[in-house]
């Protein structure tokens, strides 16, 4: 059991995500998180799966999802090479007398910004890995918070490499 | 002038006349893809398409539920080969198809569902009649589509038709909104079908060849493990000259049956929980399996960490997904049966097994098959021997799901490919009945027996009306043991006889045949089962025989649910 990264090409169709999701639930797969978004080419989506699993579930599941039809590539990204990144909105409690220890942790140690103060709460954005925006959650915790949006996490991996999609790549 | 004047106002004249209708459309489109017949029911969102379907060459058969004409649009496909059809209106309509798609899918036949859909400025407001068919019958279909516009009609149905009959085949849904079937358009001349996510791969990597060539070659007891896929590539004479040059005996999995004939020297015929027991002890002892166009399902391996334990496994299917889901393959290789079988037969060359050969002959063994006396009670495998041996073994047989249905499986042995037609992976009582209807449809000029259960007859029994209607040549025997048998079966062995809510009364199924005009006899005694089964097949119509078999009657051997071979229950050792 490892944590995996897949980036996948989708076709950008009404219901694709619906499609997608239904796979998962079906077939009992765990999914961390999902980030969707439009890709450099026109008419694909590029979907961020992090996931747990052995090698061998991350392969079924790499497998199932290309018997989708609008599913294009899937690629299994995961490694040391890999840039994460996830961004995070953080509305926590924050007193007179709290307020500058938050502002001080958040923006020294995890360079997140303060981007709304209001006379009880700030709201804090923090990007990068995962792991960092836990962190920084578990630190202020203790001060209340409020509410947590996270965006899910993008990945890309470093150097001249790319997932693309080639003419003949495509299996079903 | 005025003539090329009157002459363009003829010309327009027909088309003023009968607008190109979204409906219209359909039926083109359909057309263009060969269907001539379509398992349907009317209801209000398709009234549209019945209003012009009698102007097309299609025919239609009306079912008296809509799983009837999914189940039958599903023989039709299997006893043919081609993609069937079946249509529905919207909401229950379109739910009623969902047992049949989902049978389709779980035994990857093609069909093409069609349904009805409320207008689309309607669509989301809970409207009569309006159920989200995509969004239901998403994981039970290969793939599925809503419709939106006239133009969209062709390419759409043309798309549908080569998802579901091509790769690994199974059911596509249409949604088709009642606004575009009433909508005005063209349909669009046929384009070559670009569906950049899907790209079946055909022919198979030849380094993997290559490997399960080397490993067949230095094989001492393989074994192929032959499915679904034989018959759904067409590989069946293939396959024989594969086994015949490799000597290579061949087992067969439920849905394999007819994909290398029974009569064939190297057939072991059906493995499994109900499979012979030479056959799974074929499995057992093997060093290299074979399994071609075949899922390694749990009714095949039972428990899997005791699966084949000797062997190293190569495994062929043209779903990749397939491959190392339930078993790791050792040489996967991806590809359509036929093919690949046509290029290893080239890597393999010929072999010898005979002292393998010789081994497995010593542990031939058939099924227990019931006591015979004459005037005494009726075995049910005693009735599948003579239908079988009556009908030269060529029949194309139907059956529900069940004790009967692995009974028929075990004593009906077919030499012919797409004649045995049952629902394996989803194992859909009710099946039989309307899959009869379909494949006699398909097959006008074939025998055709539904083998059904006195409990799954009673799911889907309704069909009688239209096998009359249509005057379908279909021969209903109906093994009545007053049980759910196979149930009954398990709560003998595993639960302590406690026969909670498995006797099941039945109407009495000769007036019930006479209800629908239909000529029937009853059958009691195993000296009346020649007689009846000469009688039925001489009557030019549908039949009805019912046969009162023993009522405790077990299907064996049997390795029970999640056991291994070890557990193997060869026959009745409770005998009293």
């Amino acid at each position: 059991m490892r944590r995996h990264t897949l980036a996948v090409l989708v076709e950008d169709h009404p219901g694709v995500m619906n499609r997608v999701m239904s796979l998962f639930r079906q077939r009992g797969f765990n999914v961390d998180s999902i980030a969707v978004g439009h890709s450099e080419t026109p008419g694909l989506s590029r979907m961020t799966l992090v996931i747990q699993g052995d090698d061998q579930t991350v392969e079924q599941l790499s497998k199932q999802l290309y018997k989708l039809l609008e599913v294009i590539k899937v690629t299994d990204v995961t490694g040391d090479n890999l840039i994460q990144r996830e961004l995070a909105l953080v509305k926590v409690a924050a007193s007179e007398r709290t307020r500058g220890d938050i502002m001080r942790l958040v923006s020294e140690v995890y360079r997140a910004r303060i981007v709304d103060a209001a006379p009880d709460t700030l709201v804090i954005e923090v990007t990068g890995p995962s792991e960092k925006i836990d962190s920084l959650i578990t630190l202020v915790r203790p001060y209340g918070i409020k509410e947590i949006a996270r965006t899910g996490c993008a990945a890309i991996e470093r150097g001249s490499g790319a997932v693309v999609v080639a003419r003949d790549e495509a299996v079903a | 002038m005025v003539a090329e004047t009157e002459r363009a106002a003829a010309e327009a004249q027909p088309s003023a006349e009968v607008p190109s209708t979204g409906a219209r459309v359909l039926c083109r489109a359909l057309e263009r893809e060969g269907v001539e017949v379509i398992f349907g029911y009317p209801g209000g969102v398709v009234i549209p398409l019945y209003d012009v379907l009698p102007e097309f060459g299609i025919h239609h058969v009306l079912v008296r539920h809509e799983q009837g004409a999914a189940h039958a649009a599903d023989g039709f496909a299997r006893a043919s080969g081609k993609v069937g059809v079946c249509l529905a209106t919207s909401g229950p309509g379109a739910t009623n198809l969902v047992t049949g798609i989902a049978t389709a899918m779980l035994d990857s036949i093609p069909i093409v569902a069609l349904t009805g859909q409320v207008s689309q400025s309607v669509i989301g407001s809970d409207a009569f009649q309006e159920i989200d068919i995509t969004g239901i019958t998403l994981p039970i279909t290969k793939h599925n589509f809503i419709v939106r516009r006239v133009e969209d009609i062709g390419p759409t149905i043309q798309k549908a038709f080569h998802l579901a009959g091509t790769g690994r085949p199974g059911p596509v849904l249409v949604d088709l909104p009642k606004d575009v079937l009433l909508g005005h358009g063209e349909l669009a001349p046929a384009d070559p079908v670009n569906l950049p996510g899907y790209r079946p791969t055909i022919v198979p990597h030849r380094r993997q060849l290559r490997r399960a060539a080397e490993l067949l070659r230095s094989a001492e007891r393989p074994l192929i493990l032959a499915g679904h896929g034989i018959l759904i590539s067409g590989a069946t004479d293939e396959l024989v000259a594969f086994a015949n040059q490799a000597q290579i005996p061949v087992g067969l999995t439920l849905l394999g049956i007819g994909g290398f004939p029974g009569s064939h020297p190297l057939c072991l015929g059906m493995v499994g929980m109900h499979g012979f027991s030479h056959a799974n002890h074929a499995i057992n002892e093997a060093d290299v399996l074979v399994g071609i166009g075949m899922r390694f399902d749990d009714r095949v391996t039972g428990r899997l960490s005791e699966f084949a334990p000797h062997a190293k496994v190569i495994h062929i299917d043209i779903d990749p997904a397939e491959i190392g889901k339930n078993v790791p393959a050792d040489v996967p290789v991806v590809g359509d049966a036929r093919e690949t079988l046509k290029l290893l037969r080239g890597e393999v060359g010929e072999l010898n097994h005979d002292p393998w050969l010789e081994l497995l002959a010593t542990w031939r063994k058939r099924p227990p098959s019931g006591p015979v006396n004459p005037r005494g009670p009726l075995a049910p495998q005693y009735v599948v021997e003579r239908l079988h041996a009556l009908t030269g073994g060529r029949a194309i047989v139907t059956t529900d799901v069940g004790q009967h249905q692995m009974w028929t499986a075990q004593f009906y042995s077919c030499d012919t490919p797409n004649q045995w037609i049952t629902s394996g992976g989803l194992g859909t009582m009710g099946f039989g009945l309307p899959s009869a209807l379909g494949a006699a449809l398909a097959r006008p000029a074939a025998e055709v027996w539904a083998v059904v259960g006195d409990g799954g007859v009673q799911m889907t029994m309704f069909e009688l009306a239209t096998v009359v209607q249509e005057q379908a040549r279909v021969k209903l025997a109906i093994v009545n043991n007053g049980y759910l048998g196979m149930v009954r079966q398990w709560q003998q062995l595993f639960h302590n006889r406690n026969y909670s809510e498995t006797p099941i009364s039945a109407p009495d199924f000769m007036l019930l045949a006479q209800a629908y005009g239909i000529p029937g006899r009853r059958v009691c005694h195993p000296d009346e089962v020649d007689e009846a089964i000469a009688w039925a097949r001489a009557v030019d119509g549908p039949t009805v025989l019912e046969f009162r078999v023993n009522q405790e009657e077990n299907v064996f051997p049997m390795i029970p649910s999640g056991a291994s071979i070890r557990d193997m229950i060869e026959e009745d050792l409770e005998w009293e």
